[in-house]
C-alpha cells in the first residue's frame, strides 16, 4: 500500500513544552483520516508540520512522498487546505479566487482557464460566476472553497474543522463533496468537532497532550471502549479516563 | 403575568437589499434558557445585535429586562452580558487583566462579585497570569463567559459560543450555563450543535429572518410528521442510493453510523425495508424505527421552507 503521509516518532517542542511528542501515524491514497483531540492537544502543530509551514524538532515524515525537512516546497505544491477560517475572499468573484488560487498553485494560463470553465459548470455557478462571495450562501461557498482547494490536483487535502458553525445540511453535503473526493483517490485529512462527522472517516486517530492515544475506525474504536457513539470514544479519551 | 425578559415584537433589519430580520416576534421568559437556532446567514446575529442595543431596528420595538433596546440603552447596556461569535476580549492582557478591566467598564471590581462568577472562574484561575490569547479555546469561552457576567447582568446572550470548541470543552461550558441559569439569569444563546439545542428550556428555529417555529426541544422533536427509520449496513453510499430509490422514500440523510429515513406515511414495516435493501445485493443490514431527533426536524423544515 502507497502512504500519502507518513510519520515516525514526528515531535516538536516549544521551550520545554512537548505540543506534538512521537506521533507515528499512516494515512492510505483515498482514504478519510479524521484526525480529532481536543482544543490545545496538538493537532494544528502536528497539521503545520505536514503541511510544510512548521520544521519538526525530531522524528520522521513524508507528505506525499515528499520530506517535511528538506521538501516543504514540493510539499505545499502537493496538497490542498481549507479551513472554516482561511478559504476564499469574500470580496473577489467567483471567477477571480479561481484564478487566483490557481495562479498560487503555480497553474499555466491555459490550463487554468480550462478548469475554472470546467469547474464553474461543474458547481453550477455559471450564473454567479462574475459575483462577489460575500454575497453567496454559505453552501456555495463551501462547495467553491473545497473545490479550489483541489484544482491542482493535490494528492491529499488538509481540512481544518471545515464545517464550524455550519448548519446540519450544508455539513452533509459538504460530506458528499469529501466521500466524491476520496472516491476518485485523494486523500483527507480532516479535524472536526462534531463526532456525527468523526463516524464519517475510514479511520480515527485521537490526540490527547501531544500523543496518538488512539487509532482505529469508528466501529474498532467503539467496540475497544465497549461505548455506543464517537461522542462517548472523545470524552473518555479526552478525560484521560481509557 | 410577569414581563418576559426578552419581548420582541415585529423587529424589523435590513441591509441594502436584504432583509435579515424581517418582522420578527418572540417572548423569552424570565430565568428561561432559550436557543436559537438556524443555518448561517438565517439573521440570528442581526437579531442578537440588536437585543443588545449594538444596532438599531429598522422597526418594530424590542425589550429586555423591561427596557426598551432604543429608548433606554444606556441602563439597559449594565443589566446585560454579552458574548459576540468572535472572540473579542484583550489577547495581550492576561486573563485577571480582562476580568479587571471589564469589571472597571461596569465601575465594580473581581473581589466585589467573585462568588458569582466562582463557578465559571475557578477552574481559570490556576492560569490568571496566562495571556488571553494563549488559551486552549475551551479556556477562552470561559474567560469570555466570566466577562460577560462580571457586573452581575439579568440577561446573558451569547452567539454560539462553542463553535469550534471540543466535546468535552462543550460540555463543560453548558454545565457552567445552566449554574448561571440556576442563579436568576436568563439566557439567550445560538449553537450550530444540536446536541446543545436539547439542553435548552425552549428552542427557536430561524431562516431567512424569520422563525419557523418556538417550542420546547421535546415538543420539536415530537412535531416530525413522517415514520423514521435508522438504517445500518456496510457501504454508506450504495445504502443511501438504494434508499433514495425506494418508492415510499421522502429524505434520506446520514446521520453519525446510521442512515436516517423519512417514508411516507403509513410506512413498510422494518423487515419489508431490511429484505427491499438485501434485494438489491446490500449485505449486513439493520433497519429500524427509530425517535425523531431536532436534527431530523430542523432539516425537514429547512428543506421544505429554504
Amino acid at each position: 500500500m502507497n502512504h500519502v503521509i507518513e510519520t515516525r516518532g514526528l515531535t516538536r517542542r516549544f521551550g520545554d513544552f512537548t505540543a506534538v511528542d512521537a506521533v507515528s501515524i499512516e494515512v492510505g491514497r483515498g482514504e478519510i483520516f479524521g484526525f480529532l483531540g481536543a482544543n490545545g492537544a496538538g493537532k494544528t502543530t502536528a497539521i503545520r508540520m505536514l503541511t510544510g509551514l512548521l520544521t519538526p524538532t525530531e522524528g520522521e515524515a513524508t507528505v506525499a512522498g515528499f520530506d517535511v525537512y528538506r521538501q516543504t516546497e514540493q510539499i505545499k505544491k502537493n496538497i490542498g487546505y481549507m479551513s472554516q477560517r482561511f478559504s476564499l475572499y469574500e470580496d473577489l468573484t467567483v471567477r477571480e479566487n479561481i484564478r487566483f488560487y490557481g495562479g498560487v498553485y503555480g497553474l499555466r494560463k491555459a490550463a487554468l482557464r480550462d478548469r475554472s470553465a470546467d469547474l464553474i459548470d461543474r458547481l453550477g455557478l455559471r450564473d454567479a460566476a462574475d459575483t462577489r462571495i460575500v454575497t453567496l450562501p454559505l453552501g456555495w461557498k463551501q462547495k467553491l472553497a473545497f473545490s479550489v482547494a483541489l484544482l491542482h490536483d493535490p494528492a491529499i487535502v488538509f481540512l481544518d474543522e471545515p464545517t464550524a458553525g455550519v448548519d446540519p445540511i450544508t455539513r452533509r453535503q459538504f460530506w458528499q463533496q469529501i466521500y466524491e473526493a476520496a472516491d476518485a483517490g485523494v486523500t483527507v485529512f480532516v479535524t472536526t468537532h462534531y463526532m456525527d462527522e468523526a463516524e464519517y472517516c475510514d479511520r480515527i486517530s485521537m490526540m490527547v497532550d501531544g500523543r496518538i492515544v488512539a487509532l482505529g475506525s469508528p466501529a474498532e474504536l467503539k467496540g475497544r471502549y465497549g461505548v455506543a457513539t464517537m461522542n462517548d470514544v472523545f470524552v473518555r479519551l479526552a478525560r484521560g479516563e481509557a | 403575568m410577569t414581563v418576559p425578559a426578552i419581548e420582541v415584537r415585529n423587529v424589523r433589519k435590513t441591509f441594502g437589499a436584504m432583509e435579515a430580520v424581517a418582522g420578527l416576534s418572540l417572548d423569552v421568559e424570565k430565568e428561561e434558557l432559550f436557543g436559537v437556532i438556524g443555518p448561517d446567514g438565517a439573521g440570528k446575529t442581526t437579531l442578537f445585535r440588536m437585543l443588545v442595543t449594538l444596532l438599531v431596528p429598522d422597526g418594530g420595538t424590542a425589550r429586555v429586562d423591561g427596557l426598551d433596546v432604543v429608548d433606554d440603552y444606556r441602563m439597559l447596556r449594565t443589566r446585560l452580558g454579552y458574548m459576540p461569535g468572535q472572540f473579542s476580549l484583550y489577547q495581550d492582557l492576561s486573563v485577571e487583566e480582562n476580568l479587571a478591566f471589564f469589571a472597571r467598564v461596569f465601575g465594580t471590581t473581581i473581589d466585589a462579585n467573585y462568588e458569582w462568577i466562582r463557578p465559571v472562574y475557578e477552574p481559570l484561575e490556576p492560569f490568571r497570569k496566562r495571556r488571553a490569547g494563549a488559551l486552549s479555546g475551551g479556556m477562552k469561552q470561559k474567560l469570555a463567559l466570566s466577562c460577560a457576567l462580571i457586573h452581575r447582568p439579568k440577561v446573558l446572550v451569547l452567539d454560539e459560543p462553542t463553535t469550534g470548541v471540543d466535546a468535552v470543552s462543550r460540555s463543560e461550558f453548558w454545565q457552567n450555563l445552566s449554574a448561571v441559569q440556576s442563579t436568576g439569569v436568563t439566557i439567550l444563546v445560538s449553537t450550530a450543535y444540536m446536541d446543545e439545542a436539547v439542553q435548552c428550556d425552549r428552542v427557536a428555529l430561524m431562516q431567512n429572518g424569520s422563525l419557523l417555529g418556538v417550542d420546547r426541544p421535546q415538543a420539536i422533536a415530537a412535531s416530525f410528521e413522517r415514520p423514521l427509520y435508522g438504517v445500518r449496513g456496510r457501504s454508506r453510499n450504495e445504502l443511501m442510493a438504494a434508499l433514495r430509490a425506494h418508492p415510499k422514500t421522502h429524505s434520506v440523510h446520514p446521520f453519525g453510523d446510521a442512515v436516517h429515513v423519512a417514508v411516507s406515511a403509513p410506512g413498510p414495516s422494518p423487515a419489508s425495508m431490511t429484505g427491499y435493501l438485501e434485494a438489491r445485493g446490500l449485505q449486513g443490514v439493520t433497519v429500524e424505527q427509530i425517535e425523531p431527533t431536532i436534527e431530523d426536524v430542523f432539516m425537514e423544515r429547512m428543506q421544505t421552507t429554504g
